[in-house]
C-alpha cells in the first residue's frame, strides 16, 4: 500500500482516539483512507475534515488536553498555517502527533517531494522555545511504525512529536506489515493515565486548568526552564539512526528520510567501484545524532549531506563535527527529486580523489 | 532477481494501475516490490509514469536512472526513456501514435499492437492489460496465478466480474508476442 495510506491503517490500529485535518496533495490520502475505513464504527475513533488547518490543529490541541490520542496531518503549506497550535500544544505540554508530507516550497510551491522544512520541524516553527520530537520515516513500512512511536513518545513525555515525510514516501507503495490492532483506551483509563488531562474533575483532586498564558516573567521561566529539562532528557534518551556500510568507510553521506534510499544506492554502486563511502540516516532529526557523527567524523575523510532542500541538516552535521573534515551538500529544489547517478555524481564532484 | 522497470504513457492509458497490479502480483509471489509514480495534476491526456521493482531482496533507492525494461505508449516517453534502458536491456512499446522508431541496437526492441489488439476485444479499456500480457509474455516477472491475486487485490470487489476480461486481455497481450 502507500505510505499515506499505512499511516491511516496504523493509526487505526494504534487505538487513536481522533484525525482532525483537511486535504492537500501529497499527503489527502490519509484523509481519503480513515473516511473509506470508517473507524468511528469499529473503534469509535473519530475522522473529521475541518474546515481549515488552522481549525484541525485547534481540535488536535483540545484532544490532547483531554488525553486522547489525537493527530494531524497536511503538506508543507498547511503546515505552516498549523505552527500557532504546534507552539500551544508544546507549551501546554500536551501529547499529539503532527504529520508533514512535505511538497516543494516556499509558498504555495509545487505538489513534489521535498525536505525543504526541516528547519520548521526541528527549530520551531512557531514562536517561543520549544522542540519536537522529529521522525523522518524512508519506507512504508516506517510510516506505519513511526505513527505507533510518534504517540508513545508523544504520551511518555508529554511533548508533540512530528513525522516529517515527504511526497516519495507518501506516494510510494511498497510492502508494509501492520502491528496488531489494540484497543482504544477507555475514559477511565486515561484518567487513571493521564492524571493532568482535562477528564472531568472528581472530589479528590483540584481542577486541572490547561493555559499557556502566564503574566508573571518568573513564573514563565520557571515552565521554560521545566521544557528545557524535558529537552535535555529527550536528547540523551531518544536519538535515533541508522548507518549503512560505516564499518570501513573513509567518507561519510548523511541523508534522511527518502533521499536516504536514494543514496544507499549510490553507495552500492560506488561500493563496486572499490569507494569506501558509508551512509548515516538519522531517524530522528530532533533529538539529532550529534555525538554518533562527531565520532564519525574523526576517522572521514570527509561528509557530504544529501537532501531535497538547499541546505538545512547540514548546519546540524557541521555542528556537530565542529567543522574539522570538509563537509558539503548536494541537494534539489522546488519538487526535483535527485536520482541515484546524480547524487553519486555529486559526491565525486566534492570528492575527485576517492574515484583514483 | 532484480527486475527495474519503468511503464510510460499518457494519463488514462492505465499506466499506474498496470503497474500496480504488476507490483500486487510480484507481492503476492513474496518479491520485495516498490512502485512509485511520478504524480502531478492528475489529467486525462498528460504524461504519467510509474517506476516498479521487482526483487528478491530488500530495495533501497525507489527512484531511478536507468531501467532494466522500459514500456513506452506514447512518443513522448520514448524519447524520454530510450536511451535511459541499460545496455541489453529491453525495450516494448505500442507503435500506435509513434511517428519516431526506437534507434538504440544494444536493447532487445519489441513493437506490440496492443491498441489493435484491444480494439479488436471489443473494449478499449483492457488495453493496459494487454500491454501487460506482451510484457509478461516477453519476461515472466510473476506466475498468471499470482496476477490474478493481484488482480483481486488491486481491483474494488464490484469490479471482481471483470477479472476474466482482464485475464483475456492478458492472454491476448501474451499472444501477441509469442
Amino acid at each position: 500500500m502507500k505510505g499515506n495510506e499505512a499511516i491511516a491503517h496504523a493509526a487505526i490500529r494504534y487505538g487513536a482516539d481522533g484525525y482532525f485535518g483537511y486535504p492537500i496533495t501529497p499527503q489527502s490520502e490519509i484523509l481519503e483512507t480513515l473516511e473509506e475505513l470508517m473507524p468511528w464504527e469499529s473503534t469509535g475513533m473519530v475522522v473529521l475534515q475541518a474546515e481549515s488547518e488552522i481549525a484541525a490543529i485547534n481540535m488536535v490541541y483540545g484532544g490532547a488536553a483531554c488525553g486522547k490520542a489525537v493527530f494531524t496531518s497536511s503538506s508543507s503549506p498547511g503546515v505552516s498555517l498549523k505552527q500557532e497550535g504546534v507552539s500551544y500544544i508544546a507549551a501546554g505540554e500536551l501529547p499529539a502527533l503532527i504529520i508533514n508530507v512535505m511538497r516543494g516550497g516556499p509558498g504555495l510551491g509545487t505538489i513534489q517531494p521535498s525536505q525543504a522544512d526541516y528547519f520548521q520541524a526541528t527549530k520551531g516553527g512557531g514562536h517561543g522555545d520549544y522542540k519536537l520530537i522529529t521522525l523522518a520515516p524512508s519506507s512504508v513500512q516506517e510510516m506505519a511504525d513511526f505513527v505507533w512511536l510518534g504517540f508513545d513518545l508523544a504520551f511518555k513525555y508529554r511533548t508533540p512529536s512530528i513525522m516529517l515525510a515527504d511526497g516519495i514516501v507518501g506516494q510510494m507503495m511498497e510492502k508494509v506489515v501492520l502491528p496488531a490492532p489494540r484497543q482504544r483506551r477507555t475514559a477511565e483509563q486515561i484518567a487513571e493515565q493521564c492524571p493532568w488531562a482535562v477528564t472531568g474533575k472528581p472530589s479528590t483532586r483540584k481542577r486541572n486548568i490547561m493555559t499557556t498564558l502566564e503574566l508573571e516573567p518568573a513564573a514563565m521561566e520557571v515552565i521554560n526552564n521545566r521544557l528545557q529539562e524535558k529537552y535535555r532528557i529527550i536528547e540523551e534518551n531518544e536519538v535515533r539512526f541508522q548507518t549503512y556500510d560505516i564499518e570501513d568507510a573513509e567518507y561519510l553521506i548523511v541523508a534522511f528520510g527518502s533521499i536516504a534510499r536514494i543514496c544507499q544506492k549510490m553507495v552500492e554502486e560506488a561500493r563496486s567501484k572499490g569507494v569506501k563511502v558509508g551512509l548515516l540516516r538519522p531517524i530522528t532529526l530532533w533529538p539529532f545524532p550529534t555525538a554518533e557523527i562527531e565520532r564519525l567524523s574523526a576517522r572521514m575523510k570527509g561528509i557530504i549531506v544529501m537532501e531535497i532542500n538547499a541546505g538545512q541538516m547540514i548546519e546540524d552535521v557541521r555542528l556537530a563535527c565542529h567543522d574539522n573534515i570538509p563537509v558539503y551538500h548536494y541537494g534539489r529544489l522546488g519538487g526535483i527529486v535527485p536520482n541515484p547517478q546524480e547524487v553519486l555524481d555529486a559526491f565525486f564532484n566534492h570528492f575527485p580523489e576517492a574515484n583514483s | 532477481m532484480k527486475e527495474e522497470i519503468i511503464i510510460a504513457g499518457f494519463g488514462g492509458q492505465g499506466v499506474l494501475s498496470m503497474g500496480k497490479i504488476l507490483a500486487y502480483a510480484a507481492l503476492m509471489n513474496d518479491l520485495e516490490v516498490t512502485w512509485m509514480p511520478a504524480y502531478g495534476p492528475e489529467q486525462r491526456g498528460g504524461t504519467a509514469n510509474v517506476t516498479v521493482i521487482l526483487s528478491d531482496s530488500p530495495i533501497s533507492s525507489p527512484v531511478l536512472d536507468s531501467y532494466d525494461i522500459a514500456v513506452v505508449l506514447n512518443q513522448q516517453s520514448l524519447d524520454k526513456f530510450e536511451d535511459k534502458i541499460k545496455p541489453g536491456g529491453m525495450l516494448i512499446y505500442d507503435s500506435y501514435g509513434i511517428h519516431r522508431s526506437p534507434h538504440r541496437k544494444d536493447i532487445k526492441v519489441h513493437e506490440i499492437k496492443a491498441m489493435d489488439a484491444s480494439l479488436e476485444m471489443g473494449n478499449a479499456k483492457t488495453y493496459n492489460m494487454v500491454v501487460l500480457g506482451a510484457l509478461l509474455g516477453l519476461r515472466e516477472l510473476v506466475p498468471m496465478d499470482a496476477v490474478i491475486r493481484g488482480l483481486k487485490k488491486t481491483l474494488p470487489e464490484r469490479h471482481h466480474h471483470l477479472i476474466p476480461l482482464n485475464c483475456d486481455a492478458i492472454s491476448k497481450g501474451k499472444s501477441l508476442v509469442g
